[in-house]
């Protein structure tokens, strides 16, 4: 009989040699010499840590019990790694593009880098994770009681709790020091890696000498064995359908699930190609495991004494037939399983408690951003390293209050099936886009409920934590929601039944929920990379850059990353960018690069929440939601083509405006031509109708009179004529009937002509006019009468509006590029800028008017040069009213 | 965004693969169907199935899963070595 001493020993050892490995291939990779730690043996290896101490120990004694529905423990995850193509590759690539440090980062982050997900993902972790801590405490303490307690006498000189207690210390020391020492969990825990694929080389090897043993040692060989365990009392197949069905299924969605192995199978992994090698490597090694399970247990049962703990068969076996160090051997394998299951699930916990609940609360406490004092770095590895021995501690008080026995056995099945709560909410994660952030967490929250109330609660035994009137009458005396009989259907195993209803109705809320809400453009965008992500391995998010300083950036970085490595990485960035120095461009690539990084160390939610507060927020570029359209090159075209046809559309309404504009101010303007015309003719006509009524009805008219009132009338007649003449004439010119009069003439001819005939026959004072003839020898070629008219017309009105004391008015003629352009400018007080606009309309007059022109003159001119090719315009800031008259020397050919 | 259109035809090497990655994915269909038959055994001490033969059954299917998996993860390896810009 082994003495206990001899066993500590041996475990010291076991443990030295353990921290040694961890410590020489923590160095190796630090020397970048560990190429052999990225085998993908190892990483095979490193699965393992799926069979804990409960398969050890335990699937034994479940075969003494229940035959061969052990085995269902061990088919789920060789289907789901055989099937490796299906949900692992994608897994594992998505880990990969989104550095995805847990399963709780992954789940926030596909959901739009929900915390509140994350958050809830990790308590939910960590219920179902903290009784199977307990449970490999429990398995070590029992181990070690078997070996001195085996000696006859009650008190053992082990007490279970403090060797639990020194079992846990060791393990969170072991785990604070190899899981916590580099931050990034993307650098791989090589000491932890390496540490368990030993202890997984270990836990095989010990179960397959145990089993050489039993069978060829014990057993007499394969026939003889196999004979044995069809005389023994599990010799019969003695497993129901619906179990064996819905343990294949729970073991596999627990193998994707469990925080622990999602921390070996996607965080640690170093190469996507690893997977290949483990899809049959790990199947084999799962068969190697449980292959002498059934003949251990069936020679267990017939060699130890009735009543023996079948989960201690594999240790007691060895010991009844006098084999120490066989049983020594197999302890170390318990002792390996238990182990490296606490150290990678209190690694993957942590992560998730640091990076989800810590971390958050402590950058709101301390406002976050650039503006923390103190080294983040310091606080996110203390947070860790809390972490670990908080998740540690609530396993072994729990294995404390639990009292350990039967109740804790069972815990196994029953935390699978919590963590499998996960799988709808992963699944349609990574398949599917319309999965929302909302669906998510009610499917969780309705499948945790359905599942603590049918399962977790009265696996402690009825009347512990749930009453014996609910199980017997349901909740409020509702008999339709009896724990283990939903809807009243009694007579389904209970396991089946809360596993069935949890993952139905979970699923099915999440799923109904995901399709009434609409997610947030974040969400989308995660979907789309998330579910897509072999078409796109890039980040989809953008920041904004700009606002965001670069300095900040860095002392943020720094303080996360470590000051080497963020300037490190600052520099790299900055040469990319071709800038020289350490701080980069706060461009959103950069600024993507930088989020992963820091997610890498504090997740991808709060990394964004760190990034959000400096930067000041994110933005969705149109590329972006080009990827979220999942436009092909055919629907842009299509697209483009719509957008080319509704530009067509939106010009030809423009045009059609426009033109209804034009339309409606030209209606108007008739009114207004109409009204005015009419206005101009009823004076004359008023003053001739007066005056002819009087020398019609009147006798006593003097001679005198009677010219005089004539006189009125003619006057009248001849400004009527004007008018009319005018009216017509502006008519004739715009309607473009007029008949050009083309004729060559000199200039300076034609002004003279001009002013003799304006200042001809008027009572006014004479104007003074004031030419330079040297300039005015041009020969012209066009219509030298109505050229003329213009002339006469401004020289006309220069002389009747100019307001100076002595008008002056200045021709002057400059000639360039085939035009002639005459200027008259006088030297009144000129027209007024608002006037400037409307003196070329029709009957338009500036100001009080002393002349009773009809204010078509202008217009006429306007209209005359237009015919001529040529124009008039009002010339501003000359010292009085300036006209210039600019018209072609020879008249275009297309004007005759 | 791949706007790379991919053709409808392969050649003779990326025909090949594509077989092969769809007998990878039939795989645990297959190994799934055969698992799931002693849901149809008959039960108990009256049925006629002994836990040997049981035993026999189960882990022929798991050396068969081991086999061919292994055989398959094998070739496409191979396979991906010698065409490394194809994704896989």
């Amino acid at each position: 009989m082994a003495t206990l001493n001899v066993l500590v020993a041996v475990c010291l050892i076991y443990v030295t040699f353990l921290f040694v490995v961890a410590f020489a291939a923590e160095r190796a990779a630090m020397q970048g010499k560990g190429g052999w730690l990225r085998s993908p043996m190892v990483y095979t290896l490193s699965l393992s840590i799926y069979c804990t101490a409960w398969t050890f120990y335990g699937a034994v004694g479940y075969a003494a019990r229940s035959g061969l529905e052990y085995v269902t423990i061990y088919i789920g995850p060789t289907l789901v790694m055989v099937g490796w193509w299906w949900i692992l590759r994608k897994l594992v690539r998505i880990g990969r593009a989104q550095r995805v440090t847990s399963i709780a980062d992954l789940i926030s982050s596909r959901y739009g880098k929900s915390n509140m997900l994350a958050v809830g993902v990790t308590i939910l972790a960590v219920i179902g994770t903290t009784p199977y801590i307990a449970l490999q405490l429990q398995s070590v303490t029992l181990s070690f009681t078997v070996f001195s307690g085996a000696q006859p006498g009650g008190s053992s000189p082990v007490d279970r709790d403090s060797t639990a207690l020194l079992v846990a210390m060791g393990l969170t020391l072991f785990t604070i020091v190899f899981g916590t020492r580099n931050l990034d969990v993307n650098e791989r825990h090589h000491g932890v890696v390496i540490a368990i694929a030993v202890e997984a080389i270990v836990k095989l090897f010990a179960l397959l000498a145990v089993g050489v043993f039993v069978v060829w040692g014990v057993g007499g060989g394969i026939a003889a064995t196999l004979e044995r365990i069809d005389t023994s009392e599990i010799g019969m197949w003695h497993v129901q359908g619906d179990r064996w069905a819905t343990l294949i299924f729970l073991s596999a969605a627990a193998f994707l699930c469990l925080p622990r192995m999602f921390q070996v199978m996607v965080v640690e992994n170093d190469d996507e190609g690893h997977l290949r090698t483990a899809s049959w490597a790990f199947p084999a090694y799962l068969m190697l495991m449980s292959l002498f399970v059934v003949p251990i247990a069936v020679l267990g049962l017939d060699l130890l004494p009735a009543g023996s703990n079948p989960d201690l068969f594999v240790l007691t076996l060895p010991l009844a037939t006098g084999n120490d160090g066989l049983a020594m051997l197999s302890f170390l394998g318990g002792f390996s399983s238990a182990t490296s299951m606490v150290i990678v699930a209190a690694l993957a916990l942590s992560t998730m408690v640091s990076n989800h609940i810590v971390m958050p609360i402590w950058l709101s406490l301390t406002g976050g951003g650039a503006n923390i004092s103190g080294d983040v770095r310091n606080v996110v590895i203390l947070a860790r390293r809390v972490s670990i021995g908080g998740v540690v501690l609530l396993g072994y008080l729990y294995f404390r209050l639990s009292g350990g026995g039967a109740a804790l056995a069972a815990i196994g099945l029953v935390s699978f099936a919590g963590v499998a709560q996960f799988l709808p909410v992963l699944l349609g994660g990574i398949f599917w886009r319309g999965a929302t952030r909302m669906g998510a967490f009610a499917g969780l929250t309705v499948g945790f409920m359905v599942w603590a109330y049918s399962l977790l609660l009265p696996s402690f035994g009825t009347g512990a934590l749930i009453s014996q009137s609910i199980m017997e009458n349901g909740i409020f005396h509702i008999g339709w929601l009896r724990p283990q009989a939903f809807f009243g259907i009694e007579g389904m195993d209970p396991l089946v039944h809360a596993v069935l209803w949890s993952m139905s109705l979970n699923s099915l809320v999440f799923f109904v929920v995901s399709l009434i809400g609409f997610p947030s453009p974040l969400e989308r965008l995660q979907g789309a990379q998330f579910v897509n992500v072999y078409e796109h391995s890039s980040n989809p998010q953008s920041w904004s850059g700009g606002a965001a300083q670069s300095e900040d950036l860095m002392i943020m970085a720094q303080r996360i990353l470590g000051a080497r490595e963020a300037q490190k990485l600052f520099e790299r960035e900055a040469q990319r960018q071709g800038v020289t120095g350490y701080l980069p461009e706060p461009s959103p690539d950069f600024l993507q690069v930088l989020e992963r990084e820091l997610s890498g160390s504090v997740g991808a939610a709060t990394a964004h929440a760190m990034i959000g507060q400096i930067v000041g927020g994110a933005s969705v570029s149109v590329r972006d939601l080009m990827a979220v359209a999942d436009e092909t090159a055919q629907m842009m075209e299509y697209s483009s083509k719509l957008e080319a046809k509704s530009d067509e559309q939106a010009r030809t309404a423009r045009q059609l405006r426009q033109a209804n504009e034009k339309l409606t101010q030209i209606s108007v303007q008739k009114d207004a031509f109409l009204s005015q015309v009419s206005h101009e003719l009823r004076t004359p006509m008023t003053s001739i109708r007066a005056f002819s009524e009087i020398l019609r009805d009147s006798d006593r008219l003097s001679a005198e009179e009677k010219v005089k009132y004539s006189s009125i009338i003619h006057g009248e007649a001849i400004r009527l004529t004007r008018l009319l003449d005018d009216l017509l004439d502006l008519s004739v010119l715009e309607n473009g009937q007029v008949n050009l009069n083309i004729q060559t003439g000199n200039l300076e001819d034609l002004l003279e002509h001009s002013v003799v005939t304006a200042l001809t026959g008027s009572d006014e004072t004479a104007i003074t006019i004031r030419r330079n003839r040297a300039l005015e020898s041009a020969w012209l070629t066009t219509d030298l009468d109505r050229l003329s008219q213009v002339f006469i017309n401004l020289i006309s009105n220069a002389q009747k509006y100019c307001d100076a004391e002595t008008p002056v008015l200045s021709i002057q003629v400059n000639q360039a590029d085939g035009v002639v352009m005459v200027d008259f400018v006088d030297n009144g007080t000129g027209i007024s800028k608002d006037e400037q606009a409307i003196i070329f309309e029709k009957f338009a007059r500036v100001g009080v008017q002393k002349a009773g022109g009809a204010g078509l003159g202008l217009a006429i001119c306007r209209e005359i040069l237009a015919r001529l090719g040529g124009s008039v315009s009002y010339l501003p800031g000359q010292g009085g009213a300036a006209f210039r008259v600019i018209v072609p020397v020879r008249i275009p050919q297309d004007e005759v | 965004m791949n706007t790379r259109k991919s053709p409808l035809f392969l050649e003779r090497q990326s025909y090949k693969q594509r077989r092969l990655i769809d007998m990878i994915k039939v795989l645990p269909l297959v190994g799934g169907l055969l698992w799931a038959t002693p849901m149809l055994w008959r039960n108990g001490d009256d049925g006629d199935v002994k836990t040997s033969s049981a035993i026999i059954f189960v882990f022929l299917v798991w050396i068969a899963l081991v086999t061919l998996s292994s055989f398959l993860a094998r070739t496409l390896g191979r396979a991906d070595a010698e065409d490394p810009q194809k994704d896989s």
